[in-house]
């Protein structure tokens, strides 16, 4: 049962082998009993996850049912679900309980899928670890002395340990692909604009875009036909004809132009991380895609680049936990700017009261030209050399990260090498592209690594087809993490 | 552009974050080595470059100026740390 996608499961539901009652009590029952290992879920809340799967149990006794009819999902603590604790991550929202349902937790009600439980997080989004998280770091079910990734760390994590089918992410700089592929799972990010933004607790607006991570490319499919989808509530959101994903999947990739950008095939690549990509580059060859040999001359600014953006939009985005309408405050004040400061002061991590600084320094009197309009500026050139790019070929391939999973504690201390974890991710969310981490080895320590796949805009369909077909011709998206439970 | 400790506390003041000058003082050498990887930008030529402020040239919606949520006051007080008949409490501002 923990083995299986989203899709074998809900196949099974349909035939009525278990019902989703039975099938979510046992994946409760696992990942509460495995999260004291790996403290992938921030919460559960036991009654309303069954009551959920109960009514999924009588809409599977009639004809209405749909692919997710009954699965359990676990989401990611940023999204708010009505009457949930949502956190974020952070002490400011310790005991937030969301008033409303985000729109795409509104999307799975409606496709009758059940909320498993809310992952852990890094706080606010803001991390490559999971290590900024007020609920402590998550661990690597590969090794439990490693990092699993953020900032969707809990969510990886808890797919790639089987505590749940399916997990959802957001990513503002790698946030889903980074931890998919240090735990060795497959996560999307769409097209910014595709999935609404509505109650997702906000980091950097203009690059946040929130996704699916599963144990395959067919599952992510499935899923994100549930996240897209026009919404009123989110001014970004784009109205877009529907995408048949999860048929369109068996395309063939005969003749798909994979643009190999030499600026992503550096020597700073572990050198088992170089071996596993040259090697999934090489299967894509027998499956008949062709490599054409890019360049993206701006990519290698793009983490200067949104070091700037990023914490310039978190700085405005955060000022709202003021202690006033909702949230920690601090116990002690003499006035109310000392109450504003104390409770952001307590509320708020390390790296968020960082970024938070680095935002306001550089949208501040003197340096906005400096800082701010510069690195939009780049940004436009990091986005004009994908255009270029997506003229000679279909889709992008290139290690997601540099290296497998870093220890737990290996980058705190030094927030720049942490950063550069994010180095080959972040210009897909400058430019608003969709991208993909997917399983493609292991190096020498068992520890997985990823393939990132970037495509062109709304052209998500390609980009999972050629993730599937490679799924199909191998198998790292099924090895599974030697974890030992009971 | 060295940044300083009188530039974190400036910073930590418009932000209302609390800093004492210890803090400060510690937070300045994280924040001085992510601003060397930040000055890497200014090696770009950006001249002539439009900026772009958002992931797709897409222009604001707009909407009928019409009512469209119900009121939820006592749904969105409930996580409030201090309320009294429907309002938000904060300290007194006005003598």
């Amino acid at each position: 049962m923990f083995d299986k996608t989203v899709k074998q499961l809900g196949d099974a539901l349909r035939k009525k082998e278990f019902s989703s009652t039975e099938l979510t009590q046992a994946y409760l029952e696992r990942s509460k009993s495995i999260n004291s290992k790996l403290n992938a879920f921030i919460s559960f809340d036991e009654e309303r996850t069954l009551m959920q799967a109960r009514a999924a149990d009588k809409t599977l006794a009639t004809e209405k049912s749909t692919a997710l009819t009954g699965i359990p999902i676990a989401h990611k603590d940023i999204w708010c679900a009505k009457d949930w604790v949502t956190t974020c991550g952070s002490r400011m929202l310790e005991t937030f309980r969301a008033p409303y349902n985000a729109h795409i937790i509104n999307r799975f009600n409606e496709y009758g899928a059940v909320i498993q439980g809310k992952t852990n997080m890094d706080e606010f989004a803001m991390g490559s670890s999971n290590e900024t998280s007020w609920f402590g770091n998550v661990k690597n079910p590969w090794d439990l002395t490693r990092v699993p990734g953020g900032s969707s760390g809990g969510s990886a994590a808890a797919v790639a340990a089987g505590m749940t089918p399916a997990a959802t992410g957001t990513d503002t700089g790698g946030s889903i692909r980074q931890p998919a592929a240090l735990c060795g799972v497959s996560g999307l990010k769409p097209t910014y604009g595709l999935v609404s933004r509505y109650g997702m607790i906000a980091f950097a607006s203009s690059l946040d875009q929130g996704g699916p991570m599963a144990k395959s490319a067919e599952d992510l499919a499935i899923l994100l036909e549930a996240m897209v989808g026009f919404d009123p509530n989110d001014s970004t959101s784009l109205e877009r004809p529907a995408v048949d994903y999860s048929n369109s999947i068996s395309d063939s990739i005969a003749g798909l132009r994979i643009g190999i950008p030499k600026e992503y095939f550096s020597d700073q690549i572990a050198p088992d991380v170089q071996t596993s990509i040259a090697l999934a580059l090489t299967e894509y060859q027998k499956l008949g895609a062709t490599l054409v040999d890019i360049s993206l001359p701006t990519s290698p600014l793009s983490v200067a680049a949104y070091y700037v953006i990023a914490p310039a939009e978190a700085s405005s985005n955060l000022s709202r936990f003021d202690g006033v309408r909702y949230g920690y405050r601090a116990p002690e004040y003499k006035d109310l700017t000392e109450m504003y400061s104390k409770t952001r002061a307590q509320g708020f991590g390390a790296e968020v009261r960082r970024r938070i600084l680095i935002g306001t320094y550089v949208l501040s009197h003197g340096y906005y030209d400096a800082y701010y309009i510069k690195a939009q500026k780049v940004r436009r050139l990091i986005s004009e050399d994908f255009a270029r790019a997506f003229s000679s070929c279909d889709v992008i391939m290139s290690p997601t990260t540099p290296s497998t999973a870093f220890k737990l504690g290996e980058k705190v201390s030094d927030p720049v090498q942490m950063y550069l974890s994010d180095t080959f991710t972040i210009a897909a969310n400058l430019a608003g592209l969709p991208a993909m981490s997917i399983p493609c080895g292991l190096d020498k320590n068992n520890l997985p690594v990823g393939l990132q796949l970037i495509g062109n805009y709304f052209d998500e369909a390609r980009m999972i087809a050629a993730a599937h077909q490679y799924q199909l011709a191998t198998d790292w998206h099924l090895k599974k993490p030697p974890l030992s439970i009971a | 552009m060295p940044l300083n400790k009188q530039d974190v506390k400036k910073a930590a003041d418009l932000a209302r974050i609390a800093i004492s000058d210890d803090e400060a003082e510690a937070a300045l050498a994280p924040l001085k080595q992510v601003f060397t990887l930040i000055e890497q930008m200014q090696t770009q030529d950006t001249d002539g470059v439009e900026p772009m402020a958002h992931a797709q040239d897409i222009s604001s919606r707009l909407r009928e100026d019409i009512v469209t949520e119900t009121n939820k006051r006592e749904a969105l007080q409930a996580s409030a740390p201090a309320t009294e008949k429907g309002l938000f409490l904060v300290p007194k501002v006005i003598d």
